[in-house]
């Protein structure tokens, strides 16, 4: 039984990293492919290091898979949240298709240099 | 893989390390691509997440769990990098 659980996590976790790569390939800006990178592949992740745990069933190797899983769900979001607040700080630009930018209201609020233009603006270029 | 291994814990760490191969090479053509330098950070950043994963999966299909060690310093260490990435990015806007 736990043996079943063990192989329906290692694929499933398996399976959300190939769709975190996916998303990073194919979404159209750095902020969906930033949603991609993050949820995705932390619950991969942890989907993986559950099914080891489980494969195992020993209280070191569990406990560690535990704290690098804690590790990825505490860390994941800040790391995603600063890469995005320097992105658009530096002006990447949002997709076409985006239909609201509130941030662009805030951004004396945020303490973001962000110029007069939106950032889609074609004037400013982002850092190569 | 033989067809008789699937059922088993090995067979599906060895399919989860080939999903977690091909989910780095489409993240290396990202990290490629870019266009721009926040892209290739959340690429790079995604990659040390895959390769977490892919160690995870490897020590399964390998029966060698001594590796969980290796992915745990390899997890503190890709969100240090992300950090002065970002941090470094965020004063380079200011300073402009």
């Amino acid at each position: 039984m736990s043996e079943r659980i063990s192989v329906v996590l290692l694929v499933v976790g398996g399976l959300f990293m190939l769709l975190a790569g996916l998303g990073v390939l194919r979404l159209p800006d750095l902020f969906m492919r930033l949603q991609a990178a993050t949820k995705a592949s932390t619950l991969g992740v942890g989907c993986l290091l559950l099914g080891l745990a489980v494969h195992y069933q020993e209280l070191g190797i569990t406990t560690r898979a535990v704290l690098v899983i804690a590790f990825f769900v505490l860390t994941a979001p800040v790391g995603a949240h600063m890469i995005a607040r320097a992105a658009y700080a530096v002006g990447v630009p949002l997709w076409a298709g985006t239909l609201t930018d509130e941030l662009r209201e805030h951004r004396s609020a945020a303490r973001l240099h962000i110029p007069e233009e939106p950032p889609e603006s074609p004037k400013r270029q982002p850092l190569e | 893989m033989s067809h008789d291994n699937l059922a088993t814990a090995q067979g599906a760490a060895e399919l989860a390390i080939v999903m977690i191969a091909l989910a780095l090479f489409l993240t290396f053509i990202r990290l490629v691509r870019g266009p721009t330098l926040p892209d290739r950070v959340v690429a790079l950043d995604l990659i040390g997440v895959q390769t977490v994963g892919m160690i995870a999966a490897y020590a399964v299909a390998t029966d060698r769990p001594v590796l969980l060690d290796p992915a745990t310093v390899l997890a503190l260490v890709g969100f240090l990098g992300t950090i002065a990435f970002a941090s470094y990015l965020e004063r380079r806007a200011r300073d402009e």
